[in-house]
């Protein structure tokens, strides 16, 4: 009933037109425009002018003079997949297995989950949310943050294709205490770390098998789903989400989607040292790692977190920021703002949770600026949503007006009130 | 514990002159003194300690001048709940375990120091775990990067102990059945308590022990004053403490969630005599505010964590904006080092929740966590008489645009930005000789194996 209430004003948009009048525009893709109007019609942008001409019977709003941004879009959560961490039955993020490309978070969203409220509140209005687990995790979607059904949020239900990348990492049982039956010593770590790489180009090996066999068409031949949903990913036309956080895993990454002539997109990339002019060369887009996170090593110099994005943009990489979170989704804009006092200028900040995560999953023509013909998919704030202080006031979307309460305002409202 | 106890980083940091005794003028800053408003203009720092804050100061013959070019000027930020700088955190075989102190661990070539440091950080108390009931004995320090466990220590604050209550002390006595259905991992043995029921009652039987221990040496300290030969009873360094807590000579800091168990240990407390100084976490303290403000406890929380465990699903990032205003201590901390170097930024997060004024946002990491440490007459705030903990941010530290420019501790400069960013091509030599060396001595190695008859 809670999560119900979310939805109360959102209305089917279609038909409906709202102007917003006295608004600062900042459209991401141009530059920001004071004092206009915008008029929403059938849940998309269909006019930015000061002088919209509109019948005395259209619903309008005096933004006094604030602001009107697009929508964030974190592009990795878990949300809609994890309600409190600790608790294995509200988790269904990761699956048994080594190798479940069949498998499509979209259909595991809960829709009334407390954490898509909280994050919407913040100026997050869609989402990349991610499986993990084994090898090759599943299918990440794009969902809106608004709907009564997983359906209704869908933007697309796979995205991507998540491969997380087999990894060596030395700390891990060297120095930190390994598990029972763990590998310990290097040479075993670097065993171990063989046999996943070999699992894995196995894997794609027969995936091709499957792809020829199924074209061939011959007797005998039988549907396999894990194959079957990898024949996207052979022929191009999914990308592959790889998590690669320092320059020799994303080195191994990227000669992986060489090798194997497939689109990538590189993910918690935290250290790319020399591989950035082989990003760009590739023209391979990267969600950074965490921004609001401790270096990788200790003689890394403090800031290296908040420096790394605008090494990515001198480059001319497209990239975009994310959380890795459920319960933080909300920080998602702090992520771009800690980077820009370190060098990334604000505007490209700002870009990196609206339109380049809109381009990176191939949604920029529907989302991710203030354009015409655009979803209205719409925040506004009284100031710069980069800036912890600033309140966002009002959000649509497509067209939608979308409640900010949540879990948190309800309980505050409530307690505030204790005699 | 095997762990890299030289980062490089620290060997070439080199720590600028002792300042001790030499005066420093800090000119041209926008001094947010947190307790006195705002005003722009020079500190002049004397013996390590604030001597004069106003619009134009005496700059004594010699002095040293740090020109802050109009940035911004903030006492140095004070975490109240860390657990950085130590080897050892948890003692978690038994429930009450006050006969262990963090101060026999510290470490203070953590490199978290320096990096808390890097967040305008210059206070910290050190924390022991939350797996018992009754906890292990706290330290406050200050982020002196470059000096020995001793050094770090925060000379004259007064010690503290740490208690817990909830999940964190109930895993232990979660039988496997249990732990298997969660997925956690089930622990080595069974211990007492596994329910908010037995935290009660461990932390009651404690105290009744500890009253009759101080009512022992009570007894025994009258009858040597009268002149008698007595025996002094025998010493129980896990009671100690207690007895301390009860004759408020030792703070205590209570990590806890919900408001039943908050409310169960203000009663407990009422009911055996002693003071909860600061309630930790207290994510659920806005439900129970008026009751912790009538205890007189103060409260040290998160700005908006949430959703982690059961006990956390309450919690919201309103709660330090309520207890606030309904009169109670407030505090944010962070309880981890990476959220301990931006501390700032959590402060304007009780702005954005709630609604506080810059001042009160950022007495939230100043003068209230050090007053919660009863360290505020040396610490919080920029003021006259107080130690020269100074952050030098850019631009104002609410904002998340702003980053630490310098860092003083006791009047001498703990952080340059500069400084750190000049020595990073050394670090970066030195890591690379590092690994040269090494890969030659492998080569060697491969060499001489190859060499050896089969």
């Amino acid at each position: 009933m809670k999560a119900a209430l979310a939805f109360t004003f959102a209305a089917a948009a279609f038909g409906q037109e709202l102007l917003i009048r006295n608004v600062n525009i900042h459209p991401v893709t141009a530059p920001a425009v004071a004092n206009t109007s915008l008029l929403i019609r059938d849940g998309r942008i269909a006019e930015i002018s000061p002088k919209i001409r509109v019948p005395k019977t259209v619903k309008a709003l005096d933004a006094q003079g604030a602001h009107l941004y697009p929508g964030m879009i974190d592009s990795a959560t878990n949300l809609g997949m994890n309600e409190i961490s600790s608790v294995r039955e509200a988790s269904d993020i990761s699956e048994i297995g080594d190798f479940n490309p069949q498998l499509r978070t979209l259909v595991a969203v809960n829709p009334a989950s407390e954490h898509i409220p909280v994050a919407r509140a913040n100026g997050l209005t869609a989402a990349i949310t991610i499986p993990s687990g084994g090898i090759i995790a599943g299918q990440a979607g794009l969902m809106h943050l608004d709907g009564w059904t997983w359906e209704e949020m869908e933007v697309t239900r796979s995205a991507a294709m998540h491969l997380r990348f087999p990894v060596l990492r030395a700390t891990q049982g060297l120095l930190r205490g390994a598990a029972p039956g763990a590998p310990v010593t290097f040479a075993e770590m670097q065993r171990a770390h063989q046999e996943q790489l070999d699992k894995l180009r196995l894997f794609f090996e027969n995936a091709r098998r499957y792809q020829k066999s199924k074209a061939a068409a011959g007797p005998g031949f039988r549907v396999d789903l894990k194959f079957e949903a990898m024949l996207p990913v052979l022929d191009g036309k999914l990308a592959v989400l790889i998590n690669a956080a320092r320059e020799r895993e994303i080195r191994e990454a990227l000669d992986f989607a060489q090798r194997e002539g497939i689109k990538v997109i590189l993910s918690g990339v935290r250290e790319p040292g020399t591989q950035i002019a082989r990003i760009k060369s590739m023209g391979v887009a990267v969600i950074v790692g965490e921004t609001l996170a401790l270096p990788l090593e200790e003689d890394d110099a403090y800031d290296s977190p908040f420096t790394m994005p605008a090494e990515l943009h001198k480059a001319g990489i497209l990239f975009a920021f994310a959380t890795y979170n459920t319960s933080m989704v909300r920080n998602l804009p702090y992520h771009a703002a800690a980077c820009v006092p370190f060098g990334l200028p604000p505007e490209e900040a700002l870009k990196a949770v609206t339109i380049n995560p809109a381009k990176i999953w191939g949604v920029a023509d529907r989302t991710g600026s203030i354009e015409t013909g655009k979803w209205a998919d719409l925040i506004l704030t009284d100031g710069d949503p980069l800036e912890t202080r600033t309140q966002i006031k009002h959000m649509w979307i497509r067209g939608r007006e979308i409640s900010l309460e949540s879990k948190h305002t309800r309980l505050y409202q409530k307690y505030l009130a204790r005699p | 514990m095997t762990r890299t106890r030289f980062p490089i980083a620290a060997l070439t940091l080199v720590m600028l002159a002792d300042a001790r005794g030499e005066d420093l003028v800090i000119r041209n800053a926008k001094i947010l003194t947190v307790t006195k408003g705002r005003l722009d203009g020079e500190i002049l720092v004397r013996d390590g300690k604030i001597a004069t804050v106003a619009e134009k100061v005496m700059t004594p013959a010699g002095a040293r001048v740090i020109d802050a070019g109009g940035q911004f000027v903030m006492p140095g930020i004070i975490d109240c709940h860390s657990h950085i700088a130590a080897e050892a955190i948890n003692e978690s075989s038994v429930s009450v375990s006050s006969m262990v102190g963090i101060e026999d661990v510290l470490n203070p070539e953590d490199i978290a120091i320096y990096r808390a440091l890097a967040g305008g950080v210059t206070t910290a108390n050190i924390l022991h775990g939350s797996a018992n009931s009754i906890g292990g004995k706290c330290s406050v320090i200050k982020m002196r990067w470059g000096k020995d466990a001793r050094g770090i220590l925060f000379e004259g604050a007064k010690p503290g102990i740490k208690f817990a209550l909830g999940e964190n002390v109930k895993r232990r006595g979660s039988a496997p059945e249990t732990t298997a259905r969660t997925g956690t991992a089930p622990p080595a043995f069974l211990r007492y308590p596994a329910t908010r029921m037995g935290v009660e009652d461990v932390i009651r039987e404690a105290f009744l022990e500890a009253r009759q221990y101080q009512a022992g040496w009570k007894e025994y300290r009258d009858k040597v004053a009268r002149g008698e030969r007595v025996q002094a009873p025998r010493r129980d360094l896990k009671l100690e403490p207690l007895v301390e807590v009860l004759e408020n000579k030792r703070l205590l800091h209570a990590h806890c969630y919900r408001s039943d168990e908050i409310l169960m240990l203000l009663r407990l407390a009422d009911e055996l005599g002693f003071k909860i100084k600061t309630l930790q976490h207290v994510l659920e303290g806005y439900k129970v505010a008026k009751e912790i403000a009538a205890h007189g406890a103060g409260a040290s929380t998160f700005s908006d964590w949430w959703a982690y465990k059961i006990e956390a699903w309450d919690a919201i990032p309103y709660n330090a904006a309520i207890m606030h205003k309904k009169g109670v201590l407030v505090s944010l901390n962070s309880d981890s080092a990476e959220l301990m170097r931006r501390l700032n930024t959590e402060a304007a997060k009780a702005m954005k929740y709630g609604g506080l004024t810059e001042d009160e946002a950022l007495a939230l990491v100043t003068i209230n966590p050090a007053r919660q440490l009863e360290v505020d007459h040396r610490a919080g705030s920029i003021e006259p008489g107080k130690d020269a903990d100074l952050v030098i941010f850019d631009r104002h530290p609410l904002s998340n645009y702003a980053k630490v420019q310098k860092v003083l501790i006791d009047g001498e400069v703990y952080f340059d930005r500069e400084t750190d960013i000049n020595k990073r091509a050394a670090t970066a030599a030195r890591r690379q000789a590092l690994l040269d060396k090494q890969r030659q001595q492998q080569l060697e190695q491969k060499k001489g194996a190859a060499r050896r008859p089969q």
